[in-house]
């Protein structure tokens, strides 16, 4: 079922047969059509998510398991499940399928699982455990997630994260992933930005990578078992739907080139995030939006595509050079003090600033959270000091984070156990040694919460393709918590989408599809011809060049701070930019062997219409709400101002074509259980 | 600052390869070594050459994507990854060799890009504990000593990027396997399957070609993690116990 | 590209012990704590020729009496004699099937050689070597007496002068010397990694008891032919 089948290119452009596909020639050429205003966008017929069950909301998750379809044991070796990506939720997904007895596929870009981006996440996982005693609970968790997310997420889908997230920590520590303990060899736990309980458990500063170790571990003896056929180094470039429905995908080898279709049963992607739209973030270089990009071409809406996060504790850029951003964790903020001078442009060293002429502003404003507000606070307030002339080192485009007064209280010793690692990364890239120098810190694109649109089962607008972890829109609403990822990632990958996926594939009895079907030939016509377009184009800018001026564009525009004239420039800007692209592109070498100028050419021409689609919704949103922050909609003190009675919705984009005007469904969001106030952490 | 670069380059895995020379301007002492490619690799594009290949991902020094021997030393002269070594390391006229990977285990895919599968092979081996999802009891039934727990976690910081290999003269995955065998075996939840393990997992890294361990020592040297020495020396005691006591290999 | 392997059926255990890279390791490091024990004895009796050469006669004529009454004379060296010889060929055949593989994982060296990279290993090899050719000149000098040109049975001590009294005998001698300092200082540290007896806490003081152990065996086995070139012992 899923052999693979070289396939040459053929030239000639497929028949556009259903409203979703569209030709190569548009897709490859990249242009506007005549006189078409991307802005101009249509509304469709409101979302419902159908399957969520009513009643309680502690029980809908019990009534949906119960009332899923199961598949017989003996007949799931029959249906194989495609998976793309190996993170936490991909790589949980993968393993657990494996073990229900699926016959999994699985693909990632890296040369090997374990590699995934989910390995840097640093702070750690939060869970409803309450072992500290400190008054949490599930209710708390999901009351403190749909707060934290500004009331923009669905009710039912945090509550289920907060009732499987006691489940992941036990599942992680049978597994063998070595959580911080205490003497008594029970775990450890910390607090973290946005709540007022202990329920962040941690791996030192590494929880990310030791989580993922374990989901890895788990896929390797399944991939070792042959219940699990990996594709490492291949990437996913199309969805194949046939008959309403996803059933493959086309993928290329990125070692010999070769384009090949994988077909399935069901299509999970768990690819991520597309925060590297801005170039400088602090994904990985080559973490990219192209399956969930080419997934919403294919019919898949894309949900609120400007809630994107910016994590306050990145470490400041150090001139152009820099090619990503490197994250702090925000754990640093437990017992860092952030502060700027009072004065505008004092450039004295900070160990010259007397505390009185030291502003710490976070404790100044929120006294009630101090230093532990939210992201999307800490990272606007940030701005806003810097804004006012007070930003510290190079470009003044910084604040500091110091550790003196904990150095003072716990020891240095104490310190070191707490963050070794950080400090030691910081001083790696700095040349400055945070136990003595307080930390620069600023800003930077970490997480985007927006993403393709899944119901309460995680399945798209397509039958039959899932969305899990990152690359789904669903749990962290506008803004996510700290801690939070890791939960939700883990929650899809193990518990949620293994329940949810039998239902469909009970309802869709295995059924071997025709290699030779049109849709097929077309998707993989469709990506030849775009790789070969890139290749043959020979222009004279670098795939990067165009990619660090996409980055630049979004992150003044669409970044910490919008307006409806910014979004407006960067929207007349964008189609230009991609019709330079296609023009001017210069893509050495071939396709039929390991070429990362081609990788990188072909991710950067989908970010290219993605990004469109980001300062669209940006603009359609005039309210502020998390992540996102107008700034005709905020209140006197310049906090972020919702306005619920417009947009308490989620907006689910369409696709009509390249350059063409999408069509927005909403998805109305009800509050039945925490009731939207204006979020207030002073 | 002005270097001299002296890169392999390989087109292909059959294919000969061989060291090339390039002149870089304009470096700054705050770049990393990889974007200090990066600015090489923006100039060859730019005049009609190919770029060179190299893995990276993260660069942040967790994913263990990136690796390579600089000047005869994996990840270079500081301990550290490759994308962490920053170039005010480096003085201005320095000419620095750059090579990938060697190591039969390890084949060489283009330039400095090599295959590092085998890794995989020996964690799907017995680098894991068999927890179906779904099994697990409740995390606090089994405390574990905090000993015990620091111990599996300083073993469990290997990022699998195969310096250890590149570094040791016998090309042996000693200190990659052991740190795996020693983070799951001290635990009390890896110990059902401590027996199979550790033999499963020496066996599979036999039989992808590694060499053997000859104590030099290079391979704790060249970890950017840290993993140190005395791992080697617990596996090899694990392996002993575990032949001792008859135990089995899970697959064979 | 797909990752699934699957490998055929488990051999029996000494059969993996023996294919295995960490079971030859510790077949050498067996064998070669075996050599050292034998080495420490074998230099504790020849420091007896500081006392002249009746202890030192009588002491290679005790040799051949322990035992006694149950072991006839000359049995106990006969027992030792296998254990000693199946020590040196199991040591040689890993060393030698080791090297092999090691040398096979890493064809192709690095443009940029750095001098102190595989020191330890190229000593061992190269150790090893040296040290097999002398075992054997060491037998037919002073055991079979093959080579010996003033030899007579019987008389250990004057033979050892008499070997001690040529150039070449002690530039030999002196060389092999050297090389077990230096195979003994890597060997021990190494056979307790091997051995698993090696821990973060006892890096130290394994490193400190080979570094003692090589220097005394190689002053103490060189003392001799030294004392006998300035005529302290004759």
């Amino acid at each position: 079922m899923t052999d693979t089948t070289a396939t040459t290119r053929t030239g000639t452009a497929p028949a556009a047969d259903s409203p979703t596909a569209d030709s190569a020639d548009s897709s490859t050429s990249g242009e506007r059509a005549p006189g078409g205003d991307y802005t101009a966008y249509g509304v469709g017929v409101p979302l419902v998510d159908t399957k969520a069950p009513k009643g309680p909301i502690e029980e809908r998750w019990k009534t949906r398991r119960f009332e899923a379809k199961l598949v017989n044991p003996a007949n799931r070796r029959k249906y194989t499940v495609i998976v793309v990506g190996t993170g936490l939720a991909g790589g949980a997904a993968g393993a657990t399928l494996a073990e229900q007895g699926y016959h999994v596929v699985q693909f990632c870009y890296q040369d090997s699982p374990r590699r995934a981006h989910s390995i840097a996440a640093q702070g750690g996982i939060n869970a409803a455990k309450n072992y500290r005693n400190d008054g949490d609970s599930v209710r708390r968790l999901f009351y403190d997630t749909v707060k934290g997310g500004d009331f923009r997420a669905r009710e039912s889908n945090v509550h289920r994260l907060a009732e499987v997230s006691v489940e992941i920590i036990d599942q992680c520590v049978a597994q063998g992933v070595p959580f911080a303990r205490e003497y008594g060899g029970l775990l450890d736990t910390r607090s973290f930005g946005g709540v007022q309980v202990s329920r962040t458990f941690y791996a030192r500063g590494q929880t990310g990578q030791q989580l993922l170790l374990g989901a890895y571990q788990a896929l390797s003896k399944e991939i070792a078992a042959g219940h699990v056929e990996m594709h490492p180094r291949t990437e996913m470039l199309d969805l194949i739907v046939i008959d309403g429905r996803a059933r493959g995908i086309v993928a290329r080898d990125l070692i010999t080139g070769k384009v090949s279709t994988y077909l399935a049963d069901a299509v999970v992607l768990a690819s991520g995030g597309y925060g590297n739209v801005f170039y400088l973030s602090t994904n990985a270089k080559n973490s990219n939006a192209t399956a969930i990009w080419r997934a919403h071409r294919r019919g898949a809406y894309f949900a609120n595509p400007c809630f994107t996060q910016i994590h306050p504790t990145c470490i400041p850029r150090s001139g152009d050079h820099q090619s990503k951003l490197t994250l702090m964790s925000e754990s640093l903020r437990n017992d860092g003090r952030i502060w700027v001078p009072k004065a505008k442009g004092d450039t004295r060293p900070p160990a010259q600033i007397p505390e009185d002429e030291r502003d710490y502003y976070l404790e100044r404003i929120y006294p009630a959270f101090g230093n532990l507000v939210p992201r999307d606070i800490a990272s606007r307030a940030a701005k806003n000091v810097c804004d006012e002339g007070r930003g510290v080192g190079p470009g003044g485009q910084g604040v500091y984070l110091d550790f003196a007064d904990a150095i003072a209280r716990m020891g240095r010793k104490a310190v070191e156990e707490k963050y070794g690692n950080l400090f030691e990364m910081y001083e790696r890239i700095t040349a400055e040694n945070p136990y003595e120098v307080p930390m620069r810190i600023y800003p930077a694109i970490h997480y985007t919460m927006g993403g393709l649109w899944v119901d309460y089962d995680l399945q798209t607008t397509v039958p039959g393709l899932f969305a899990i972890g990152e690359a789904n829109f669903s749990d962290h609403g506008a803004n996510r918590l700290g801690a939070s990822a890791l939960m939700q990632g883990l929650a899809d990958g193990y518990f949620v989408l293994p329940a949810t996926i039998n239902d469909y594939l009970a309802r869709h009895p295995h059924d071997e599809v025709d290699r030779d079907h049109p849709a097929v030939h077309e998707a993989v016509t469709t990506v030849t011809d775009r790789l070969y377009a890139l290749l043959s184009n020979n222009g004279d800018r670098t795939p990067d060049s165009f990619h660090r001026e996409l980055g630049e564009l979004l992150w003044d525009e669409c970044g910490m701070a919008r307006t409806e004239t910014g979004l407006r420039k960067a929207l007349e800007r964008i189609p230009s930019l991609r019709e330079e692209f296609w023009r001017r592109i210069k893509v050495p070498g071939s396709g039929e062997e390991l070429n990362q100028s081609l990788e990188k050419a072909n991710r950067i021409a989908d970010y290219l219409e993605l990004a469109e689609l980001m300062c669209l919704d940006a603009l359609h949103r005039k309210e502020s709400c998390g992540g996102h922050f107008r700034e005709e909609s905020q209140t006197e003190g310049g906090e972020a101002k919702r306005l619920d009675e417009s947009y308490a919705y989620a907006a689910a984009w369409e696709f009509t074509g390249p350059g063409n005007a999408p069509v927005l469904h909403r998805e109305a969001l009800e509050f039945e259980y925490v009731h939207p106030t204006q979020r207030s952490y002073a | 600052m002005r270097l001299t670069l002296r890169i392999w380059r390989q087109t292909g895995p059959d294919e000969p390869g061989a060291m090339t020379t390039y002149e870089v301007d304009g470096i700054s002492e705050d770049m990393s070594f990889l974007e200090m490619l990066d600015h090489l690799n923006e100039e060859l594009i730019l005049g009609g050459d190919e770029p060179v290949a190299f893995d990276h991902d993260c660069r942040e020094g967790i994913c263990g994507a990136c690796g390579m021997v600089i000047n005869g030393q994996a990840h270079g002269p500081e301990r550290t990854t490759t994308c962490q070594l920053h170039m005010r390391h480096f003085n201005d006229g320095d000419t620095i060799d750059i090579e990938p990977w060697r190591a039969s285990a390890f084949p060489v895919v283009k330039d400095l890009v090599v295959d590092r599968s085998a890794f995989d092979r020996i964690i799907g081996s017995g680098g894991f504990i068999s927890a179906p999802t779904g099994s697990a009891p409740d995390a606090h039934a089994t405390p574990v000593p905090k000993a015990a727990a620091d111990l599996a976690f300083e073993n469990a910081e290997c990022i699998g990027c195969g310096a250890c290999v590149a570094a040791c003269p016998n090309g042996s995955a000693m200190l990659f396997t052991s740190a795996k065998v020693v983070h799951l075996n001290v635990l009390p939840q890896g110990a059902p399957e401590r027996e199979s393990r550790v033999l499963d997992m020496v066996g599979t890294m036999d039989a992808e070609g590694f060499g053997g361990c000859t104590n030099t020592g290079e391979c704790a040297t060249a970890c950017p993690k840290g993993i140190p020495l005395p791992t080697i020396a617990a596996m090899n005691r694990e392996y002993l116990r575990a032949t001792v006591k008859g135990g089995k290999r899970r697959t064979g | 590209m797909a990752l699934a392997t699957r490998t055929p059926r488990p051999p029996s255990l000494i059969g993996s012990v023996w294919r295995s890279t960490v079971g030859k390791k510790t077949i050498m490091a067996v064998s070669g704590l075996i050599m050292l024990g034998y080495l420490v004895s074998h230099l504790i009796g020849n420091l007896k020729v500081f006392f002249g050469a009746d202890d030192f006669n009588g002491y290679a004529h005790w040799l051949r009496t322990i035992g006694e009454p149950i072991l006839h004379h000359g049995w106990f060296l006969w027992l030792v004699r296998p254990v000693l010889l199946a020590a040196v060929i199991l040591h040689g055949i890993t060393a030698y099937q080791l090297s092999r593989r090691d040398l096979a994982a890493r064809p192709q060296k690095y443009a940029h050689q750095r001098k102190e990279q595989s020191y330890a290993t190229r000593t061992m090899r190269w150790g090893g070597i040296i040290l097999t050719l002398f075992i054997i000149w060491h037998i037919l000098d002073l055991t079979t007496l093959t080579v010996n040109e003033r030899a007579e049975e019987g008389h250990p001590y004057e033979n050892l002068v008499a070997s001690f009294s040529t150039w070449y005998g002690n530039t030999i001698y002196i060389t092999a010397m050297l090389a077990v300092g230096l195979h003994v200082r890597h060997g021990l540290w190494s056979a307790a990694q091997t051995l698993g007896v090696a821990s973060a806490r006892r890096t130290r003081a394994l490193k400190i008891a080979s570094n003692g152990l090589a220097l005394v065996l190689t002053c103490g086995f060189i003392s001799i032919p030294v004392s006998v070139m300035l005529g302290l012992v004759d």
